[in-house]
C-alpha cells in the first residue's frame, strides 16, 4: 500500500470550488487559499493499493522530489477550464514534475536508477496505432490520449492508472523515463519537466535572431523561459514583467535585458521599443508599436498584458494553461499570432527532445535555490497554500517529498 | 512708499509663520534665532491700465513710438507670452490680452494688413482653445483663429528657420513667421526678477536644437559673469528682426480672494484673515484630494499690474528688473547653514495641471534656490529643507515624459550630468513624446530634463537636502531624505550643520529675492 495525496472531484465540489474562488478578485488570497485547501478542496490523503504495471514497458517508480505546478493550482481551484475533463480519470493522482528512483528494471535502466518523467501518455506509452502527431515526434499533441492500455489522462498526474508524483509510487512507460546525471541534484532535476515546456515554449515561440521579447510573468514558468530563450534562441532585447523583488533578482541574474513591475510594463516597453502608448476608456494601456514577441507566462491575467504589448502582426506565445477570460481585440486588430506551448515533444529525427535538452539544460543551470519549500504528502494543505502564494512568500517552485512522514 | 523687504529674528513673542506645503499650508514654530526672510511690500498697482500701455507705446524706451514703426506694408508679429507666467494664472481680463488689444488698435490705425500672432510656449504644452482665449481675449481670439494665432512648435521643421549663429557658434533656429516678420511685438508678463525658464523670449519661440545647443532654459547664475543663453541668443533674434517689447509687472497678486492672508506678515492678519485661514485650511485638511486640487491648482489670483514698460528688449530688461526689484528684493545679512523653503502647488511648468515631484524639485532647487542676488542663502555645503508632499502624481496628459523621466531615468541616477549625456537626446527624439507635444498638449520630451537641471546648482552647493512631509520613495527617487517633523529634519541635517546651525526661512519665494551681503 502507498500513500497518496488524491484528486477526487465530484461534480458538486467542482461548483462550489469555482464559486468560492470566484470570490477572489473581490475578497483576500485567503478565500482563495481555504476553497482549495478547507474542507471544499477536491483533495484527501489516502492510502491506495501499488499502480499496476500495464505492460512489460512500464516500470514502477518511487518519487524522491515532486512538485506542485499551476496546472495543479488551477485545477484544484477549478479556474481551469472544462475543456480537459473528459481528458482526465477520476480519482487520479496529481503530480506530473517528478524525480524519483527506478524499482524495476525495464529495457536498459536497472532499478535504482533515479529518473525523471516526461509526463505526456502518448500512443507508444499507451500501446495504441500512432497517430499522426505521434508519427511526427509531436507527442503532445496526440489525438489518442483517452485510448489504449491505460485510462483517459493528457499526462501522467491526470491519469487514473498511472498514479502521480505526489505519492509513494507511480508507474512510467519506458517512453517517459529518463535517467539523470549524477551531477544533478533532486531539487534541480524535480524542475527538469517544467524546464521541457520552458524549452518546447522557445521553439513553438519560432524568434528570429535580434527579436525583442517579454516574458510576462516570472514564476517557475517565465524564469525556466527566460533561461532556455538564452540557450535556445538569439533573442535582442528580453524584458520580464515580474510582480515580486525576487522574481526580477531571479530574472536579473538570468540575463533580462530589463525587468519591470506590471504596472509599469507598458511605458517601458514603449520608451524601448518606440511607439506610442494608448489608453482606453476601460482596460489597460496598449502599445502602437511593442515588442516582436510576448509570452505569457502566468496562466492568467497575463496574456491581456501580452496581447497588449505585442507590435502589430508579432505573436504572443500561451506558455501557462490560461485560466481567465481575455479580450481578443488587440489579437484582430493588431493581426496578432497566437501560438500554444504545451508539455514537450521529441520534435522528430532533427533536433534532440525537448527533454534531453531539459536535463543537460538543468544540469548547467544556476538554478539552487529554485526549489526551496518541500513538504511531506501529510502536510498537502500547508504545501497547497505556500504554492499558491509562492510569489509573495519569496519561493518559485514548492515540492512534496513523499518519502518524508 | 512701500515697506521695504526685511529679516525678522524669531525670539518667544513671534507667532508660528505660515510656510506652503504643496496643496496645503500650515504654520510652523521655527527655533528661536530663525530668520524669517519677508519681501518688500507689492509695488503700488497701477490704477489706469489702459492709460499705463498707451503711454509706455506711446513713449517707449530706445526706440520710436509703436505708431511710428508701421507702415500699411509692415509684417507685423505679435509674441505673446504663455501661461507659464503668472503662476497661478491672472484672473480676467489677463493684462496680455489689454496690451494686445492696444497694440492692434494702433496696426489697425496704420492700416497694417499682415499681422498674426504667435504663443511663446517653447518646449511648453500647447495651449488649449480656452487658454489662449484667456490671453488675449474673446474678440482677438475670435478674430485670430484659426489662420493668424498659432502656438509655436520647436519641432516643426516647415515652420523654423536659421537666423544665424550665437557666439558659442551654434546655428540659432526660430519661428519662421517671427523671422521673417518685418517686426515683432512681444508681450511680456514678469512676475519674479528670478523668472529661470521663462524669461527669454528667443528660447520661447526657438527649435528644441537651438534650446539645447545654447542650454537656453538655464537660469543665469546671479552673480556670474557670463552671459547668459537669453543674451546670446537675443543678440542674433535682434540681428534678424526689431524686437518691440512690452513688458508687464505684476504685484505679488493674491492666490485668489480668500487666500489673501498668504501674503501677510502673520503678526498683521486681521480678524478677517484668522478667520480665512482657519476656514481654508480646514477644507484643505479635510478635503479630498481632488477638492484640495481644484482649491489650489486652478486657482486664479487677482494681480495688481505695478508698471508697463515698452521699447527695446535690452533697456526694457533693466526697469524691469529694477520695479522687481523693488518688490522683491530684501537684504539678508550672511549666509545660513539651513534654508528652509515653503512650496506652494503652482508652478511655471503646472498651470492648469499638475504639481509632479520633478517640477517640485525643480521650483524648489531651481528658482527658489537662486531667488538669491550676491551669493546663496545658504552656504556651501548647509543643509536645504523643502516643505513639500512630493506625491508621485502625474498630469498624463500634460506631462508624459516626466512618468518616464521619473520611473526609468531617477530611478538609475539624480546626477544632471550623467542624466544629460545618457538620456536627454533619446528622449528628445522619442517620437511618441514628440507627438504628443505637437498635437496633444505635452510638454516636450526633453522638458523634464531642463527643469532638472535648473536645480543642479543646488544639488552641487546643498550639503544635504531634507522634505519635511514628503512621501518617503518618491523624494528618495529625487535623492533626498525624508522627515516628518522640522525638529526631525534639523536632527537629520545635524552631521552637517551642528546642534545649533543659523537658519533662514525664505518667507513668500519666489517672490522674494535674497540679497546676501
Ligand atoms: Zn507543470
Ligand atoms: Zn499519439
Amino acid at each position: 500500500m502507498i500513500t497518496a495525496v488524491e484528486y477526487h472531484r465530484s461534480p458538486l465540489r467542482f461548483a462550489s470550488a469555482r464559486a468560492a474562488s470566484g470570490r477572489i478578485s473581490a475578497r483576500l488570497g485567503a478565500t482563495f487559499s481555504s476553497a482549495v485547501t478547507g474542507s471544499l478542496a477536491p483533495l484527501r490523503l489516502v492510502t491506495l493499493p501499488e499502480p499496476r504495471r500495464p505492460g512489460p514497458d512500464w516500470a514502477r517508480v518511487r518519487p524522491r522530489l515532486s512538485g506542485i505546478c499551476g496546472k495543479d493550482l488551477a485545477l484544484l481551484a477549478a479556474r481551469s477550464s472544462p475543456y480537459l475533463s473528459p481528458l482526465v480519470s477520476m480519482p487520479f493522482v496529481p503530480g506530473h514534475e517528478v524525480v524519483g528512483e527506478l524499482l524495476d528494471d525495464v529495457d536498459g535502466l536497472a532499478a535504482g536508477t533515479r529518473v525523471v518523467i516526461d509526463p505526456v501518455l502518448c500512443c507508444v506509452a499507451r500501446d495504441v496505432e500512432m497517430c499522426a502527431h505521434c508519427a511526427a515526434g509531436h507527442e503532445s499533441r496526440c489525438d489518442h490520449v483517452t485510448a489504449g492500455t491505460v485510462s483517459a489522462g493528457l499526462q501522467t498526474g491526470f491519469c487514473g492508472d498511472t498514479g502521480g508524483g505526489w505519492s509513494g509510487m507511480l508507474v512510467a512507460h519506458r517512453r517517459q523515463i529518463h535517467a539523470v546525471p549524477e551531477t544533478l541534484p533532486d531539487r534541480r532535476a524535480v524542475l527538469v519537466e517544467p524546464m521541457a515546456c520552458a524549452v518546447h515554449t522557445v521553439r513553438r515561440a519560432e524568434i528570429a535572431d535580434g527579436a525583442s521579447v517579454v516574458i510576462v510573468g516570472a514564476g517557475t514558468v517565465g524564469l525556466l523561459v527566460l533561461l532556455a530563450l538564452r540557450e535556445f534562441a538569439a533573442p535582442g532585447q528580453v524584458y520580464v514583467v515580474a510582480k515580486h523583488a525576487h522574481q526580477a533578482d531571479r530574472a536579473r541574474t538570468l540575463g533580462a535585458t530589463d525587468v519591470v513591475e506590471p504596472r509599469r510594463a507598458a511605458r517601458v516597453l514603449r520608451r524601448a521599443t518606440g511607439g506610442s502608448l494608448q489608453t482606453p476608456e476601460h482596460g489597460s494601456d496598449f502599445l502602437l508599436g511593442g515588442v516582436d514577441v510576448a509570452i505569457e507566462c502566468t496562466g492568467g491575467s497575463g496574456l491581456d498584458s501580452a496581447l497588449r504589448l505585442v507590435r502589430a502582426g508579432g505573436r504572443v506565445v500561451l506558455a501557462g494553461m490560461p485560466s481567465s477570460r481575455v479580450d481578443l481585440t488587440p489579437l484582430w486588430y493588431r493581426e496578432l499570432t497566437l501560438v500554444g506551448a504545451y508539455a514537450s515533444d521529441s520534435g522528430g529525427a532533427d533536433r534532440h527532445a525537448d527533454f534531453v535538452d531539459a536535463i543537460s539544460l538543468a544540469d548547467a543551470a544556476a538554478l539552487d535555490g529554485y526549489v526551496d519549500a518541500v513538504y511531506a504528502l501529510g502536510q498537502w494543505r500547508e504545501a497547497i497554500g505556500h504554492a499558491q502564494e509562492a510569489g509573495r512568500l519569496g519561493s518559485v517552485k514548492v515540492a512534496f517529498d513523499p518519502t518524508r512522514d | 512708499m512701500s515697506r521695504p523687504g526685511f529679516v525678522l529674528e524669531v525670539d518667544e513673542r513671534t507667532p508660528p509663520v505660515l510656510i506652503h506645503r504643496g496643496e496645503g499650508f500650515g504654520v510652523e514654530r521655527f527655533p528661536l534665532g530663525t530668520h524669517v526672510v519677508y519681501p518688500p511690500d507689492s509695488l503700488p498697482a497701477v490704477r489706469d491700465i489702459d492709460a499705463a500701455i498707451a503711454l509706455a507705446l506711446q513713449h517707449p524706451h530706445g526706440t520710436d513710438p509703436l505708431r511710428e514703426l508701421l507702415t500699411p506694408s509692415t509684417r507685423l508679429t505679435v509674441v505673446i507670452d504663455d501661461i507659464c507666467t503668472p503662476a497661478p494664472s491672472m484672473r480676467a481680463p489677463d493684462i496680455r490680452q489689454r496690451v494686445v488689444e492696444a497694440v492692434l488698435e494702433i496696426a489697425a490705425e496704420q492700416q497694417v494688413d499682415d499681422v498674426e500672432l504667435v504663443a511663446a510656449n517653447g518646449l511648453q504644452r500647447r495651449m488649449t482653445a480656452a487658454e489662449l482665449r484667456h490671453l488675449v481675449g474673446e474678440r482677438v481670439y475670435g478674430s485670430f483663429t484659426p489662420d493668424r494665432l498659432h502656438n509655436h512648435d520647436a519641432e516643426d521643421r516647415a515652420n523654423l528657420v536659421g537666423i544665424g549663429a550665437t557666439d558659442a557658434g551654434h546655428d540659432v533656429e526660430i519661428n519662421r513667421r517671427v523671422a521673417e516678420s518685418d517686426l515683432v511685438v512681444h508681450v511680456s508678463v514678469v512676475t519674479s526678477a528670478i523668472a529661470g525658464n521663462c524669461r527669454s523670449l528667443a528660447a520661447r519661440i526657438a527649435s528644441y536644437a537651438t534650446v539645447r545647443d545654447e542650454n537656453a532654459y538655464a537660469t543665469a547664475h546671479p552673480g556670474s559673469d557670463d552671459a547668459p543663453a537669453a543674451d546670446r541668443l537675443g543678440v542674433v533674434l535682434e540681428r534678424q528682426v526689431p524686437i518691440f517689447v512690452v513688458e508687464a509687472t505684476l504685484d505679488h497678486g493674491d492666490s485668489a480672494r480668500q487666500l489673501a492672508f498668504l501674503g501677510k506678515r502673520e503678526w498683521e492678519w486681521s480678524l478677517r484673515d484668522q478667520a480665512a485661514y482657519v476656514g481654508v485650511k480646514r477644507l484643505n485638511d479635510l478635503g479630498p484630494g481632488r477638492v484640495r486640487h481644484r482649491i489650489w491648482q486652478h486657482a486664479q489670483a487677482s494681480y495688481g499690474v505695478t508698471a508697463v514698460c515698452a521699447g527695446r528688449p535690452a533697456e526694457v530688461r533693466a526697469r524691469t528688473l529694477e520695479t522687481l526689484h523693488r518688490q522683491q528684493l530684501t537684504e539678508v545679512d550672511g549666509q545660513s547653514d539651513v534654508v528652509v523653503f515653503g512650496l506652494p502647488s503652482a508652478s511655471a511648468s503646472s498651470v492648469n495641471s499638475i504639481m509632479n515631484p520633478i517640477l517640485a524639485m525643480s521650483l524648489g532647487l531651481g528658482v527658489y534656490f537662486n531667488s538669491f542676488r550676491g551669493r546663496p542663502l545658504l552656504r556651501p555645503g548647509g543643509a536645504l529643507i523643502l516643505y513639500h508632499p512630493m506625491q508621485q502624481q502625474f498630469h498624463p496628459v500634460h506631462h508624459p515624459s516626466y512618468i518616464d523621466f521619473f520611473e526609468e531615468v531617477l530611478a538609475e541616477t539624480t546626477d544632471p550630468a550623467t542624466i544629460a549625456s545618457k538620456y536627454q537626446d533619446q528622449f528628445a527624439g522619442d517620437e511618441w513624446y514628440r507627438h504628443l507635444y505637437r498635437n496633444s498638449y505635452a510638454f516636450h520630451g526633453a522638458h523634464p530634463f531642463l527643469m532638472w537641471y535648473l536645480g543642479a546648482r543646488a544639488l552641487a552647493h546643498a550639503g544635504d537636502i531634507i522634505c519635511v512631509g514628503a512621501d518617503r520613495p518618491t523624494a528618495s527617487r529625487l535623492g533626498f531624505r525624508t522627515a516628518s517633523t522640522l525638529a526631525d529634519a534639523l536632527e537629520m541635517a545635524s552631521g552637517k550643520v551642528g546642534r545649533s546651525p543659523s537658519i533662514a526661512y525664505l518667507h513668500g519665494a519666489p517672490n522674494t529675492i535674497a540679497d546676501v551681503r
